[in-house]
């Protein structure tokens, strides 16, 4: 949710003025605070993960990667973002059309209703499903009597991971369009297009790297997700176990090395994530200069 | 439907929103009342009992005093961060920029064990504080340490924004009128920045109070000490004991709702101001 | 629109859960923590030995986590052919909600328990605090890793046999058990909420200076980080730890799968098992396999639950229910 603020900078930079410097120590050690802060809290473990998986040599790296075990749980975990993040991202273009576009009483309740799953705990992600699907729960004895699995099944991992990133897309989304306004689809529909045609060519355009940003951030969450997903997977290897899991096993099982090896993999997809969203921040950003400037003309 | 909205030419509001609201319903509002249904099945009494217990109390007290003290140390490094970031140019800058959403995109799990693994007694810093008599892993400063890290982001990038937006004009008429740096600062700045901060404040504490996976790993997770709540509800569960984890759930759900509420609120405040102020 | 697509995402879920391991008959093991090891090996070889008497190919799927959680999971629709868990209450509570009958401790030999194990000390290499029996736990300075009775079952066999210790010393009363179980948790520094949690803790991070284990456990640490840097003490009173294993009627008979169900378990109790068992540091049961390895298991006296506590359900009931004995005594934060 704090990234969607960050959108409405036109600039994040400014340059100071002689008028405005610090005294150059209170720079200095500014800076350095900043730049300790962030070798020992935000460097040193994700140096940490991935010298620990490499420890034992690079022979114990790959062959804690390259196993049945392994890949099942690479493979669950693809699955499940595969799933959850297209629904996500259908409900956050609906969503924000609706809360950018029009006006309606109850708005910032809706928006409140949104939200809720970033702050609610994960543990609780999980517990909802297992009070609604569980044996003892709501539907359970329906679901047993019809033979389907939810919990403890993959659909059990693939609902709680819905709900953990249920805001992520329409949390990006919601800001920028409402900075965008709605002047060219309004020309457009004067124009005589449809509704699918003004979204497809006046719409999506313009919110294409906002929306890309938004499912970058809504896919990392969806593959790294681990109490919502604990609590539904009943952990059997190979069959329920995602990578955070799988790494919550190997490190249970004395194979520290492995179990960071996994670990390494996931971090190497936070990178991705955040070099990807270094890149797509920077065209989002044009796109609104672009926007402030046409309409300060 | 129609009759709700104000007029708008554009298309699609009633298939958005009744789409919204199917979604909306079926993943999260039916199943959070399941949370509230079972709650209610108990009874006052026993639902008093569940959360009020000297373990669920003792578990509150460190789930929101150290989310809160976490919040409050986020407050000023973040702002810290985000000022060395607005301001001024030095090698590493685009890095740090790029880096500080690490919390954001590092699977909680994968934290919670790498922060073990260096603040443990035989881990790179725990090595070295251990001596000193300074416990990290495995006590409640562990707990506060996992808050810290995944609460980093939400005030940087909330103040960071609004820092640079900050008319450089206010601040030069401020330096002209002979105000130092550091009254322009608390005069000037501050207040501006304020409800930036006030938000990134709470969003962190929202986080840091429903917060599992980077804690249960270095947490110790010693009854009364250093058990946080959403553990707490876990282990509930694990003794069976379903209409204490869901009551003691409820609470918690309760308290993120109005946390939420306050945030939005405190949102809507910035923008009015952003818009007034531009 | 929604509803049908969000319903067509569920079914191809259940699909994909559905379809893993079609071709050849699978069976699931819910087991507790410390039992990764011995299952590994012991799944291989029943899987090797049902392959040459029935032909078929047999999977057999592992979960594996703290006993009262994994009850819990099988309780709530976890489809477990078989459970075999650290104590007889987590299968009772499995019982008690009707997937199997609440007479499963007499199915098979040794109320069901193919192994055993007792509770045993890990300490740091040369027992610099020369812990050597359970009232040494109680000394000042000792600091004790154990998990936490109310979520682990290892844990609560941990519980039991202090308290039975101290009720077995000359002028013992509960009273005096009440105050002594209460001491050694005051020594205690880390409480994790899993038996394996604690073994991390103590061998891993190098905290503590004993770790109260299960034997199999230890043994198990001692071969994985070397017998150089740790020592097994056996104290002088514990208890018969027997970690019992049941087919879960209610899913056998949905999934078809008693038969080889049944066999997995009575191959437990086969000598290839019982070896397989001794191999991993349980107890056997077998008096034969016992004999070979008597060696590996040093003599001490044990005592039964059923003898001192009345039984699991009664020990849950007085020791470990909220409110319970645990709960009194449990000072919190210990004594630093």
């Amino acid at each position: 949710m704090s990234t969607s603020v960050a959108l409405h900078a036109s600039s994040l930079e400014r340059h100071e003025t002689a008028s405005t410097r610090e005294p150059a120590w209170v720079k200095a050690a500014l800076i350095t605070v900043a730049l300790t802060f962030f070798a020992v809290f935000l460097l040193l473990p994700l140096g940490t993960v991935f010298a620990e998986g490499l420890r034992k040599g690079w022979g114990a790296y790959l062959a804690a990667l390259i196993n049945r075990d392994a890949w099942d749980a690479i493979k669950l975990t693809l699955i499940t973002a595969a799933i959850a993040v297209p629904f996500n991202l259908v409900f956050g273009v609906a969503a924000a059309w609706l809360i950018a576009k029009f006006e309606f009483p109850g708005k910032r309740l809706l928006i409140t209703f949104i939200d809720l799953p970033f702050s609610v705990s994960p543990v609780i992600s999980g517990l909802i499903f297992v009070l609604l699907f569980g044996a003892q729960g709501w539907f359970g004895p329906w679901l047993q009597a019809h033979d389907i699995r939810i919990i403890f099944a993959v659909p059990g991992i693939v609902l709680a991971t819905i709900f953990v990133t249920f805001p992520f897309v329409a949390r990006e989304l919601i800001p920028l369009m409402e900075a965008q306004g709605s002047e060219e689809e309004e020309a457009a529909v004067v124009l005589g297009a449809s509704g699918w045609q003004v979204f497809w060519y006046a719409t999506l355009p313009k919110i294409k790297w906002g929306l890309l940003y938004g499912v970058i951030l809504c896919n990392a969450r969806a593959m790294g997700e681990f109490g919502a997903v604990s609590v539904v997977s009943g952990h059997i290897r190979g069959q329920t176990n995602t990578m955070p899991l799988y790494v919550e096993i190997l490190y249970n099982e004395y194979n520290y090395a492995a179990a960071f090896a996994v670990a390494s993999l996931l971090a190497l997809l936070a990178i991705v994530t955040l070099a990807l969203k270094t890149l797509v921040e920077k065209q989002t950003r044009r796109q609104l200069q672009e926007i402030t400037e046409k309409s300060g003309e | 439907m129609a009759s709700l909205r104000r007029f708008s030419p554009l298309p699609g509001f009633g298939l958005a929103m009744g789409y919204t609201l199917v979604y909306l319903a079926l993943i999260v509002i039916i199943p959070l009342t399941a949370v509230g249904t079972k709650t209610l099945t108990m009874g006052w009494d026993a639902f008093w009992a569940a959360v009020s217990s000297p373990r669920v109390v003792a578990s509150y007290q460190l789930s929101f005093g150290a989310s809160l003290l976490a919040a409050a140390i986020n407050v000023v490094f973040g702002l810290i961060f985000a000022w060395v970031l607005v301001r001024y140019h030095f090698p590493g800058r685009g890095l740090i920029d790029s880096l500080v959403d690490l919390p954001f995109a590092l699977p909680t799990a994968v934290a919670g064990i790498a922060l073990a693994t260096i603040y443990s007694e035989n881990g790179p810093i725990g090595k070295v504080l251990e001596p000193r008599g300074i416990e990290i892993a495995y006590t409640p400063n562990g707990v506060l340490l996992a808050l810290v890290f995944i609460g980093l982001p939400f005030v940087v990038r909330t103040v960071q924004p609004v820092l640079a937006d900050l008319e450089k004009e206010v601040e030069e008429a401020a330096a002209g009128l002979g105000a130092s740096g550091w009254q322009t600062f608390c005069r000037i700045i501050l207040p501006h920045i304020a409800p930036a901060l006030l938000t990134g404040f709470a969003m962190a504490f929202a986080r840091a109070v429903g917060e599992y996976g980077s804690v249960i790993f270095i947490a110790g997770n010693m009854p009364m000490v250093s058990e946080i709540t959403p553990l707490l509800i876990i282990t509930k569960l694990e003794q069976y004991d379903y209409a204490g984890a869901t009551a003691v759930a409820s609470v918690m759900l309760i308290f993120s709702f109005l946390l939420l509420l306050i945030i939005n609120g405190l949102q809507g405040w910035m923008q009015n101001r952003h818009a007034k102020g531009s | 629109m929604k509803l049908k697509r969000f319903l067509a995402g569920l079914l191809a879920g259940a699909l994909v859960a559905g379809s893993a391991g079609a071709a050849d008959i699978s069976i699931l093991n819910v087991s507790y923590d410390p039992t990764r090891e011995l299952y590994q090996d012991f799944n291989a070889a029943f899987a090797k030995h049902w392959k040459a008497k029935a032909g078929d190919n047999v999977t057999i799927n592992q979960s594996h986590g703290g006993s009262g959680k994994q009850a819990r999971g099988v309780i709530e629709g976890l489809q477990a052919d078989v459970v075999t868990l650290a104590l007889a209450y987590d299968i009772d509570a499995i019982a008690d909600a009707g997937l199997l009958p609440a007479d499963w401790q007499k199915r098979l030999p040794h109320n069901s328990s193919p192994y055993t194990s007792t509770i045993v000390f890990l300490v740091r290499k040369g027992n610099p605090k020369g812990i050597k029996d359970w009232n040494d736990l109680v000394k000042p300075g000792v600091s004790i890793i154990t998990p936490n009775p109310k979520t682990s079952g290892g844990a609560r066999w941990n519980y039991l046999a202090a308290w039975a210790y101290a009720l077995e010393q000359p002028g013992g009363s509960e009273a005096k058990a009440r105050e002594f179980v209460g001491q050694v948790y005051r020594n205690v520094k880390i409480l994790d909420s899993g038996a394996r949690g604690s073994t991390t803790t103590f061998v891993e991070r190098g905290i503590g200076d004993v770790l109260i284990a299960w034997e199999n456990e230890a043994y198990l640490s001692l071969k994985e980080v070397g017998a150089d840097k740790l020592e097994i003490v056996t104290p002088s009173l514990s208890i018969l730890a027997e970690p019992p294993v049941a087919v879960v009627d209610k899913v056998v008979d949905k999934r078809g799968t008693r038969k080889l169900a049944q066999a997995y378990l009575e191959y437990l109790y086969s000598s290839d098992g019982q070896e397989l068992a001794a191999k991993n540091f349980y107890r056997p049961t077998d008096a034969q396999i016992a004999a070979k390895y008597s060696k590996q298991f040093v003599k001490t006296r044990l005592v039964t639950v059923d003898k001192v506590f009345g039984g699991w359900r009664n020990a849950q009931k007085v020791h470990f229910s909220d409110g319970g004995v645990f709960d009194q005594i449990y000072v919190p934060g210990g004594k630093r």
